[in-house]
């Protein structure tokens, strides 16, 4: 850092914003943030208006609610791999039990194997201490494969996609796309969970020292199943308004959000190796993936090269980031 | 050759010179820096300000490897072995000679190490003893040693410091790390004191210096809270106290054989063993973290079987363990980790009553006089401080029995003090305490009894009175309490400590 300026003899500027950074994470964030929708604005003036706004928020929500997925099981140092099944899952049987069943019931039997798996889950990982990677990766291979047996029994019935799930994908009220009344609610409870709950504070403590907790009388399979289901839970959630987005059921509906969900919660500050980080960093994370996305998009350039530009951007910032908020 | 060291913004302005063949000592309390100034003589952090010269020349020291080149070499407070490696495969990755390592390791007292074991295998004590092996291998210009004897038994220890000390008849220069006043004065030739990141005295070791450097150390004098004060704790406890937990001929594997003892109300019951002689295997077992091979343990004469620690918990008894990493979520802040033991139970995983949780957690700091300007991550405070969260977790859900595995380990006098006063209160609340320590005197300072185990059987238990230096050690080296019999060199330096002047 070339700042030189001091501001008290003993504390530089550099090092003093770097303390508000390390107090503050998530500024750095918004200012990246701000950043790109500058950038954007520059490369095609008058793109920045409220329907574009509108726009953005609605395809930044599905992944931020995998992403909070994500958020919760890092907290622990785990993973959630399954969570592009489990939202396939969920909306490839909504859509097609939609057909014979009111919307309310479709719904429940879509999250049923969400809860399915989210169960092998939390006993895979917490009592039987398989890695959250193998196992979630597992369970989601034994989700995918059920999934096309079960598209084979109902192939011949059609799909129906519950009005209700879109007007709450795709709607826009006054302006605001209708799907922030299911994603205010869900993240103002994720942030509660994480900051005022004791099964918050347990999934820090658990993710900074498993034995520390062990020894507080924590029992770790507890912590951890419930954890698991919740996230399978919140998965499948994603799958039923994502359904009412894209409209269109397939066998991979989800899966293609599942690398972004980890980026966006890690470029939002959560420690993959846990006891750190939080939802609302993943929030902005989650937005500045989707902007990053549209930026690229507008560039007129080859996919494989947007891809590749994609991914270095997303490393850039996780590793500036850090050492950013980083005080050493 | 000098050896200067100026101002740096964690430290402030400290100024160390060693001289060559010199045993130089480096005190402070927690948090003085010590620790920090010796990371950055050896390269592990870097200093933002001052010069590091070695005979006369400055050196650039960035890395360990830097350091390494310009002879500093130290050995740090933790092991620093990587666990899952075999000792000759830690010693390639160093690049250290294995002959006189293995020479070395002799020397200290350890004739029996398989080079082919695994670190983590290796008891923590021995793990020092390669630690320090393997420094004086690569045969260093400067030695720093930090805390080399915090958690060495006895019998090692000694040995540990006759190698320093013929280490520095050979020219050779040796910082020592140390809070034992004992072995400053036997070993030290020169003191630099540090207070809050500045060096405020460099002091020559001579008989009766101790008080001028606690003075320094602490920039005011305190008071010997000695025997004194313990008296009068000692008058109010003691009555007709009932039997908290009765341990009936515990064996767990093969370390700990037959161990019977009770622990009473309101008392401080010290255990006294010299390493690896089954206390782990004790504490463990009461903690509910291993399960016991045979034996029993009745917790207010009912009898228990732990199977996981929550068993302990939810039974009152606290376990605070020897290391500290092993205790606190090192991230979250003193809050989180006083009020860990609230959420644990499932049916505490709702809403926390905030205002309510940091009352008990504000309380309970006090009490402990935890320095809480750097609460928002526990791994930021020193040491002491760290040790003193530890137990506040477990004043604050008010247990009724606290195992506390060597809590005084590497932690300066003062802090060390209070822990002692905190036991002695907690058991004048009726309150029970087994007290493990590595430091004999600490028996005397905070305990009722001392039981001393050796061989993994209780060998005897002694009450205060008469449970001093010699006594113990002689207890703790399986001899009988009324043995005249010399047990070498260690006897002879307990006793020749009160002839000192």
């Amino acid at each position: 850092m070339s700042i030189i300026a001091t501001a008290s003899p003993t504390v530089p500027l550099g090092r003093r914003v770097k303390r508000f950074m390390g107090d503050y994470p998530l500024v750095p964030l918004l200012i990246l943030l701000v950043l790109l929708v500058v950038v954007l604005q520059i490369m095609q003036p008058g793109i920045v208006n409220q329907r574009w706004i509108a726009n953005t928020v609605k395809f930044a929500i599905p992944l931020a609610l995998l992403a909070g997925c994500q958020t919760m099981t890092m907290l622990t140092g785990g993973i959630d791999l399954s969570v592009g099944t489990v939202a396939t899952m969920a909306a490839f049987i909504v859509a097609t039990q939609g057909v014979d069943n009111p919307a309310p019931v479709a719904m429940l039997i879509a999250l049923i194997p969400a809860l399915l798996v989210g169960f092998a889950n939390g006993i895979g990982v917490g009592v039987f201490r398989v890695h959250p990677l193998i196992m979630t990766l597992g369970t989601s291979l034994i989700g995918v494969g059920c999934l096309q047996v079960y598209q084979r029994t109902v192939i011949g019935s059609g799909a129906k996609v519950p009005d209700f799930l879109i007007w709450l994908g795709t709607g826009v009220t006054w302006g605001f796309p209708n799907a922030l009344l299911l994603f205010i609610p869900v993240a103002a409870l994720l942030i509660f969970i994480q900051k005022r709950t004791g099964f918050g504070r347990l999934l820090y403590a658990v993710g900074d020292n498993e034995r520390a907790t062990r020894l507080s009388g924590v029992q770790y399979w507890q912590v951890i199943l419930a954890l698991y289901m919740f996230s399978s839970v919140l998965a499948g959630i994603m799958g039923l308004l994502y359904m009412g987005l894209i409209r269109a059921p397939s066998l991979s509906l989800a899966e293609p959000l599942v690398l972004p969900s980890v980026a966006a919660a890690v470029i939002g500050g959560t420690s993959i190796f846990g006891g750190r980080g939080g939802y609302t960093g993943t929030i902005v994370g989650a937005l500045i993936l989707t902007v990053l996305t549209t930026l690229l998009t507008i560039l007129q350039m080859p996919e494989g090269a947007r891809r590749i530009l994609f991914g270095a951007i997303v490393l850039l910032v996780t590793a500036a980031y850090l050492r950013i908020i980083e005080d050493r | 050759m000098a050896k200067n060291y100026g101002a740096v913004a964690a430290l402030k302005n400290t100024s160390l010179s060693v001289l060559p063949g010199e045993v130089h000592a480096l005190m402070g309390a927690n948090g003085a820096g010590k620790s920090t100034l010796v990371k950055i003589l050896t390269g592990a952090i870097r200093h933002d300000r001052g010069t590091i010269l070695v005979r006369g020349k400055a050196h650039l020291v960035r890395s360990p490897a830097d350091a390494r080149r310009a002879g500093l070499v130290s050995v740090y407070q933790e092991p620093s072995l990587i666990p899952d490696l075999d000792v000759l495969a830690n010693l390639r990755l160093t690049q250290t000679p294995v002959e006189p390592f293995r020479n070395w390791v002799r020397e200290l007292g350890v004739p029996d190490l398989d080079m082919r074991d695994n670190a983590r295998d290796v008891p923590l004590a021995i793990q020092r003893v390669l630690d320090l092996a393997r420094a004086l291998a690569i045969e260093p210009d400067v030695l720093l040693l930090d805390e080399m004897t915090a958690a060495l038994p006895a019998n090692l220890a000694e040995r540990v410091l006759d190698v320093v000390k013929r280490q520095s008849r050979t020219g050779r220069s040796v910082i020592f790390i140390s809070h034992r006043f004992v072995e400053i004065s036997a070993l030290c030739d020169r003191a630099t004191v540090l207070r809050d990141g500045e060096t405020v005295g460099v002091v020559d070791i001579s008989p009766g210096v101790e008080e001028r450097i606690v003075e320094l150390m602490l920039g005011a004098k305190i008071e010997k809270a000695r025997a004194a004060q313990r008296q009068a704790t000692e008058a109010s406890a003691h009555g007709e106290a009932g039997t908290r937990i009765a341990v009936r001929n515990l064996r767990v594997g093969t370390k700990l054989q037959d161990v019977s003892f009770d622990l009473k109300d309101g008392e401080v019951a010290g255990v006294v063993a010299l390493e690896g002689q089954g206390q782990d295997e004790l504490f463990a077992a009461l903690a509910g973290s291993t399960k016991p091979s045979g034996g029993t343990i009745e917790v207010d004469g009912r009898q228990v079987r732990f199977s996981h620690p929550v068993d302990a918990v939810r039974a009152g008894i606290a376990y605070v363990p020897g290391d500290r990493s092993e205790a606190l979520a090192m991230q979250q802040s003193v809050r989180e980790n006083i009020a860990l033991p609230f959420s644990a139970a499932f049916r505490n995983w709702g809403p926390i009553r905030m205002g309510q949780e940091r009352a008990t957690v504000q309380s309970a700091i006090e009490r402990l006089q935890i320095d809480t300007r750097a609460q928002r991550e526990v791994q930021r405070l020193s040491g002491g401080n760290q040790q003193k969260v530890t137990i506040a977790r477990w004043i604050a859900v008010d247990a009724r029995t606290i195992l506390c595995f060597d809590p005084t380990r590497g932690i300066d006098v003062g802090t060390k003090q209070e822990i002692y006063k905190l036991l002695r209160q907690l058991a004048a609340q009726g309150k029970s305490v087994l007290f493990y320590t590595s430091e004999l005197e600490e028996i005397q300072l905070a305990c009722d009894r001392a039981i001393v185990i050796f061989g993994g059987k209780v060998v005897d238990i002694l009450p205060v009175e008469i449970a001093d230096e010699p006594a113990l050690t002689r207890a703790a080296y399986g001899l009988p309490r009324d043995a005249k019999a010399a047990v070498g060199i260690l006897a002879e330096t307990a006793s020749s400590e009160g002839a000192r002047p």
